[in-house]
């Protein structure tokens, strides 16, 4: 493991605050990933025809036969007449659950446009749900880019689903974010092997199977974009291990004893269950590491993933950070992660988009991670890029997927050995 | 409030991002939130650009609604024209930027920008669409352009023919062709080609391509060729009345449109043009060759932009002897001609852009082929039949990388290819279902069109003249065809004729009919060695035989008499 972070390194870093033009998603992209977490909710956006074509766009390929996820399109006449707006959206959820009547739980999804016309959207769901007592559960948050960044749409999905919680003291530990299932299958079976008493996640499979909550509830967050959430949860009593992120090897490590720690577990027995997947997840590094060592990085603000990426490309891969970019900084939550960080590392939170290019001109470095509307402009300027939004979707938690995650990053670097056309 | 899954169309301010993406030298300012530039990748990803669309955006979020929003409009305006300097500057809002009516075109119009033309787009984001968008865009920045060379009240139109007097040859300008429209980057040099070797010039293309300075040329043409009417129509039939300037509305995709786009275009302009041969495309001949004899009646599903569907309907019906059995459009602006084209098919045109309800028409129609945008792609696959994409929306893979235009000559063989391919491989199928048989078989197999067989849903029934076309088009080596040929055709006799005759009295895939019918093995092995194509049609037919017979067990002997019956 890399020694410990000195307290030269401590010394927390500057952060420059940009303002400008932010390439990046609104919160309703979370949908995507979401949608397909809870196989019995639906995602109702309430708003225009641009929302709905952002999430067709993001989601990439349109393969779904009947998605669980559509947009109400405010017309002119919903505009023009609130009282009628209501009218319109009960209706159309009423048509809408009579289609699907497999569906559980529906989120009204409030976006930019609705929450400037100040639509209520919270009433809209109390008078649903009332109306569809014991059928459905109708509940509602803002995924609007006014309100919301990318990743932030999950955040505020799980609070919505909060106050349905209900509260016991019982002992457990509680993962909060959404992870790939399999993987969420591998860290259930790691905590039962060291002994952690019962866990249970957030957001569940099913939407109507919500874990409790209260004092006995240790709560890991398996995503660093649920601030909100998190508050909300040490609000209901849980305590918040604190703690880096489950990305790579180290991270997942710290991540998994910080969990055991809080239960008081033998760290022999933990570390019984922990060291062959360090030994093994350090083998699957290895080739990346390879590859990546010594290559400079550039991470421009996107998934709000980009400081725990940074810091195991960084420390586990050997990649120079030349400017770690978010959407923004919630140093709470950030505080394990930016200890962890090599001293001197460049911090950007916010966006101006033409500014930072500007850096990632004069900078060249070797890989930068952006969105997709930037990547081929990068790449046709000679920049090796890699885009994050994948990331979101795929298994990368867990020292057993430390590899893969290295992978990601080196790939598009070793692509550009491979290709001649000489 | 209208529910909406996928959508064919963006909102209009991505229409407006078209042009300006299309062009050189614009920039476009678009008060918009934190989200929007999502649109970006939608150029750099689908279409592989390699530059970022010319749009700057304000991001706004809630904290900035507490403050002055027109501010950071203004701030964005003047830091996108220090920047880029661009030639003309296009300012709108995207649909949450309405609602808060900072009047970025204004604000625009009433900054120093350094004598930049500043055109101020008006896109109703909650009645209207990105075509519109695009539509509108075009001829809002075309009219702000040539505002000062407009003609005084009753001026004489220009003859589309003075290029005699003038000593020079014909010029034309090709309309509409942008970013994110099917083929337009071929088809602009297939038509340059084409008008060149009669000898005429092509003046402007836009807004592909074009800077501000060469729609200020606009009017130096003879007349306008609108190759694309969802973007060039409303700018064409501007220029028309402004400018006293003659449109040519016939889209040269097809052998028998590419004539009469010639012919049009030869006497609006005066110009002799030598009779063309069919040899100047490979359709025709390919069409007529007995290889192509399978293509007889096959029953197509069309659905498109107006453009592509009407050309498509054309084609399908007249230069490929398919059979049309649903046309329809998502562009509502030309429902009318999409309607008169149904009709003459005998259909009744299909407008809508639900994708559902195109699906479920499809479905209802059962096409052997379907000839449409992205979404019908993933429908046709759902249903098992094979599908060619022939208009936007578009995926990455529908911005190839070969020239492959649909317009012109050279379009009508890439068509006759593109909508070919995809039924040789329905006739591979076929052989396999042959093979069934040998050992090496593996049940469920099939060539390219996906993972698996479809579950008991057919891929289409046989048409008319598919045992005969089967064949004329079984692969060379005689020897190999001559045993292959027998068996196979006396089964496809049998299939078709219980397929076709009562294939409307049956839902094209609705569940097998319910009932108490049993296959007995002897009936199971018979079904079986009718091709997979046809066997789930089969099926249900004789399953409807046997319930209305109150038949408890379906035998080979019930398969039989379902064939007599069906084949009366």
């Amino acid at each position: 493991m890399v020694a410990p972070p000195t307290s030269a390194d401590l010394a927390l870093p500057e952060v420059l605050k940009q303002s400008g033009q932010r390439e990046v998603f609104c919160g309703l992209t979370s949908i995507v990933w979401l949608h397909r977490r809870m196989p019995d909710a639906f995602f109702l956006v309430v708003g225009s025809r641009t929302c709905a074509h952002l999430i067709q766009s993001a989601a990439g390929v349109m393969i779904f036969a009947e998605p669980r996820f559509g947009t109400a399109i405010l017309g002119e006449r919903d505009l023009a007449g609130l009282a009628d707006a209501n009218e319109e959206l009960d209706r159309l959820v009423r048509e809408l659950l009579e289609r699907r009547p497999e569906i559980r739980t529906l989120f009204l999804v409030g976006s930019c446009p609705s929450e400037v016309i100040k639509l209520d959207l919270q009433r809209a769901a109390e008078r649903l749900s009332a109306q569809l007592a014991g059928r459905v559960r109708v509940l509602n948050y803002s995924g609007s880019g006014i309100e919301t960044t990318f990743t932030q749409g999950e955040d505020h999905a799980l609070m919505a689903m909060l106050p349905l919680m209900p509260s016991s003291d019982e002992d457990q530990l509680l993962i909060v974010g959404t992870l790939a299932d399999a993987v969420e299958d591998r860290f259930r079976l790691l905590f039962e092997r060291m002994g952690v008493p019962r866990v249970r996640s957030l957001p569940p499979r099913r939407s109507t199977e919500l874990p409790p909550v209260g004092a006995g509830t240790r709560l890991l967050l398996a995503q660093p974009f649920l601030s909100g959430t998190a508050r909300a949860l040490v609000h209901r009593g849980a305590r918040l291990i604190e703690s880096p992120y489950p990305f790579g090897v180290e991270g997942s490590r710290l991540w998994m004893e910080a969990a055991a720690a809080a239960f008081g577990l033998a760290p022999a027995a933990v570390a019984a269950v922990l060291d062959p997947l360090e030994i093994r997840g350090r083998r699957a590094l290895e080739p990346h590491r390879r590859e990546l060592e010594g290559r400079r990085l550039f991470l421009l603000p996107d998934s709000q993933m980009e400081i725990p990426l940074a810091r195991f490309l960084a420390r586990e891969c050997g990649m120079e950070l030349v400017e770690v970019g978010t959407p923004y900084l919630d140093r709470q939550l950030m505080a394990a992660e930016m200890a962890l960080l090599p001293g001197g590392t460049r911090l950007s939170e916010g966006q101006d988009v033409e500014k930072q290019l500007e850096r990632v001109r004069a900078e060249r470095p070797d890989l930068v991670v952006c969105g997709l509307g930037l990547a081929n402009p990068l790449e046709a300027e000679g920049i090796a890029t890699k885009w994050l939004i994948e990331l979101v979707f795929s298994p990368i938690h867990g020292c057993d997927q430390a590899g893969e995650l290295a992978e990601l990053f080196a790939r598009p670097l070793h692509r550009r050995q491979r290709l001649s056309f000489v | 409030m209208e529910l909406t899954l996928w959508t064919y169309e963006g909102p209009p301010h991505v229409g407006a991002m078209r042009i300006a993406s299309s062009m050189e030298g614009v920039h476009y300012v678009l008060h918009a939130p934190q989200g929007d530039t999502y649109a970006d990748l939608l150029f750099t990803m689908i279409e592989r650009r390699n530059r970022r669309p010319p749009v700057t955006y304000t991001t706004f979020q809630a904290r900035d609604l507490g403050g002055d929003t027109a501010e950071l409009v203004k701030r964005t305006i003047k830091a996108a024209v220090d920047r880029f300097q661009p030639e003309a500057l296009l300012v709108g809002e995207s649909c949450t930027a309405e609602l808060i009516q900072d009047q970025p075109g204004s604000l625009a119009h009433g900054m120093d920008l350094g004598g930049v033309p500043v055109v101020s787009l008006e896109l109703p984001a909650y009645s209207k669409k990105e075509n519109w968008g695009a539509a509108e865009s075009f001829y809002q920045l075309v009219r702000g352009l040539l505002k000062d060379q407009l003609p005084p009240p009753g001026f004489a139109k220009p003859s589309p023919q003075r290029w005699r007097q003038e000593g020079r040859r014909p010029r034309v300008n090709l309309l509409g062709p942008s970013l994110l429209g099917f083929r337009c980057r071929d088809d602009v040099l297939e038509i340059s080609k084409l008008l060149a070797s009669h000898g005429i010039d092509v003046s402007v293309v836009a807004p592909l391509g074009a800077r501000p300075a060469d729609l200020m040329r606009l009017p130096d043409a003879d007349a306008n060729v609108c190759l694309y009417a969802e973007v060039a129509g409303t700018v064409c039939s501007w220029l028309e009345r402004s400018f006293g300037m003659a449109t040519v509305k016939t889209v040269p995709i097809g052998i028998g449109a590419t004539r009469d786009f010639l012919t049009e275009i030869s006497e609006l302009l005066g110009v002799e043009i030598a009779a063309t041969s069919e040899a100047e495309s490979r359709l025709p001949w390919y069409s007529r060759s007995v290889d192509s004899t399978y293509l007889t009646g096959k029953r197509v599903f069309i659905f498109a932009d107006a453009t592509h569907a009407l050309a498509a309907a054309r084609i399908a019906s007249q230069e490929l002897g398919f059979e049309v059995v649903g046309l329809g459009t998502y562009s509502r602006e030309q429902a009318r001609e999409v309607r008169a084209a149904a009709k003459q098919l005998g259909l009744e045109a299909l407008i809508s852009d639900d994708y559902l309800a195109v699906e479920k028409a499809m479905a209802e129609a059962a096409p052997e082929l379907v000839l449409g945008t992205q979404m019908e792609r993933h429908s046709a696959k759902r249903l098992g039949v094979p599908c060619a994409v022939i208009s936007s929306p578009l995926h990455v893979q529908d911005v190839p990388a070969r020239y492959s235009p649909q317009m012109g000559w050279e379009g009508a063989n890439v068509i006759f290819d593109s909508w070919v391919h995809p039924l040789m491989m329905g006739l591979e199928e076929h052989l396999i279902g042959m093979f069934r048989h040998d050992f090496e078989f593996v049940d469920g197999h099939r060539s390219h069109l996906g993972d698996g067989a479809p579950a008991a849903v057919p891929v289409a029934d046989a048409g008319p003249g598919a045992a005969a076309a089967q064949v004329g088009t079984l692969p060379s080596g005689p020897g190999a065809t001559a045993t292959l040929v027998a068996e196979p055709l006396a089964e496809s006799l049998l299939a078709e004729q219980l397929a076709t005759t009562a294939a409307e009295s049956i839902q094209a895939d609705g569940p097998a009919v319910a009932g108490a019918s049993v296959w007995t093995p002897d009936g199971e092995a018979e079904l079986h060695k009718i091709p997979f194509f046809v066997r789930g049609k089969v099926r249900r037919n004789t399953e409807a035989f046997a319930a209305e017979r109150g038949l408890a067990r379906i035998d080979a002997e019930t398969l039989y008499d379902a064939k007599a019956h069906f084949s009366r």
